[in-house]
């Protein structure tokens, strides 16, 4: 993997997959390593994520690195109009990795063409946010022992939320089982139906949250937004349905563990909070060794 | 050949690329460079035409495109016909064929694709000749034929 830009999740195969997320158990274990001593890596935030700068940053103090940067583009010389191939130019002249997020979709790609060192994509506009699947696919893995044959529950926003559509292509790759759990305004799209049928993976739609989530391995829950409705009258219809609750995990599987990218707003009660299927926060700090994971791994530190 | 039918004079060695929509003509002088070539070329448009409402035609003399170069018109000219002239006589006759892959020439429907906001050339994945449909090599979304602007 040295040398190679993480733009897309679909860059990397199953083998690459599988290699990071056991790194990334052997960063939690021994997080301290200074890998990046003497390594500058550039972090440019052409629009603030607090969470996924902090993770990254995290990860870079971890391993000793320095970090050059900016957190958001009014800070950057793009408020004087330079363009991102440019400031792509200048900063991959100073720095040995460029981690990037950009409201843009496809300027990620973009930019690991441009750059002479490679790219991390942490998020270009609704296109791609391959770490964030990376630590899924971690978390995933610490809990369940596997990325095998695991029955699969995504709820909410299966229609416009990223995350979701690149953890269905990544554990593509692990013969599971899906189920998609959503209102009629925000099925999963049909594209994605398509590609589990090429692949002869079973999946399930259900527009009801109910005691079908007795069989899931994961469920993975995500935001359902006013902003994402045409009609203001079915969001009011739906924001409370898509809710999970403590006593709705009773007759739920011991293995089970509910993941969640993050923020939430009310989609899981927060009397979940203390069940111990609840991952979420775990599943937060799983970003910074999944990270840590990537970055060793991308500059040929393991 | 009657006179009558003979509105673009014949050219002795060269290509004629007939069935061009009329509308297209200009395109796709653009599209084969033909704008920044010193051969001789003589073009027709808002000819009449039984498989196109009004249909352009272009003779270029002492031209021969491969096919790359001219399956470039494709998108726009998807029933262009190409006859190669050797000696005043058409010794072959061929069709245009949608490429696999298309740099430049088509636009990302997406606004808020990076190349729609900063000086990057376009590249496409053609996912479907028939009803054409290209997935975009940057913010991976699909243009469909109906959102189709040929820049």
């Amino acid at each position: 993997m040295k040398g190679k830009s993480l733009v897309s999740i679909s860059d990397f195969s199953k083998e690459e997959i599988l290699e990071i997320v056991k790194l990334a158990a052997e960063f939690e274990e021994n997080p301290n390593q200074l890998l990046l001593d003497g390594k500058v890596v550039a972090s440019l935030f052409f629009e603030p994520s607090t969470r996924t700068r902090l993770s990254f940053e995290t990860a870079i103090n971890r391993l000793g690195g320095n970090i050059i940067g900016f957190t958001d583009s009014a800070s950057s010389s793009t408020t004087k109009g330079e363009t991102l191939k440019d400031t792509i130019k200048m900063v991959s002249n100073y720095s040995d990795l460029i981690v990037m997020r950009h409201p843009l979709e496809g300027s990620a790609r973009y930019a690991a063409e441009q750059s002479d060192v490679p790219v991390i994509n942490a998020g270009d506009g609704a296109n791609q946010h391959p770490t964030q699947t990376l630590l899924d696919l971690y978390s995933i893995y610490k809990t369940q022992g596997t990325l095998e044959n695991l029955n699969i529950f995504l709820v909410g926003d299966l229609k416009y939320g990223r995350t979701v559509h690149s953890l269905l292509m990544a554990m593509s790759l692990f013969n599971p089982i899906f189920n998609f759990i959503a209102p009629d305004e925000l099925r999963i799209p049909d594209e994605y139906k398509l590609f589990l049928d090429s692949k002869s993976i079973r999946y399930f739609e259900h527009s009801e949250f109910t005691d079908i989530i007795s069989k899931a391995d994961i469920l993975y829950m995500t935001r359902v937004q006013r902003e994402r409705f045409s009609d203001p009258i079915e969001y009011e219809k739906v924001k409370n349905v898509y809710v999970l609750r403590n006593s709705m995990l009773d007759n739920t599987k011991d293995n089970l563990r509910i993941l969640h990218p993050l923020p939430r707003v009310n989609e899981i009660h927060t009397d979940v909070d203390d069940n111990p299927k609840a991952y979420y926060f775990q599943q937060a700090e799983n970003g910074v060794y999944t990270r840590m994971a990537i970055m060793a791994s991308i500059l040929g530190l393991k | 050949m009657s006179k009558r039918k003979l509105k673009v004079s014949a050219i002795k060695e060269g290509t004629v690329i007939d069935h061009i929509p009329a509308n297209q003509l200009f395109k796709v002088i653009s599209i084969l460079g033909l704008d920044k070539v010193s051969n001789q070329i003589t073009f027709g448009t808002n000819l009449e035409s039984s498989k196109l409402n009004h249909k352009a035609i272009i003779k270029v003399s002492g031209k021969y495109f491969e096919d790359d170069e001219i399956n470039k018109i494709a998108l726009i000219a998807p029933a262009a016909k190409l006859n190669i002239i050797k000696d005043y006589e058409v010794i072959e006759k061929k069709v245009v064929d949608v490429p696999d892959e298309i740099v430049g020439i088509a636009k990302c429907f997406n606004p808020k694709c990076i190349t729609n906001n900063e000086p990057v050339t376009t590249r496409f994945t053609v996912v479907s000749k028939d009803n054409i449909a290209l997935k975009c090599h940057y913010c991976e979304k699909i243009t469909s034929e109906e959102h189709l602007k040929i820049t």
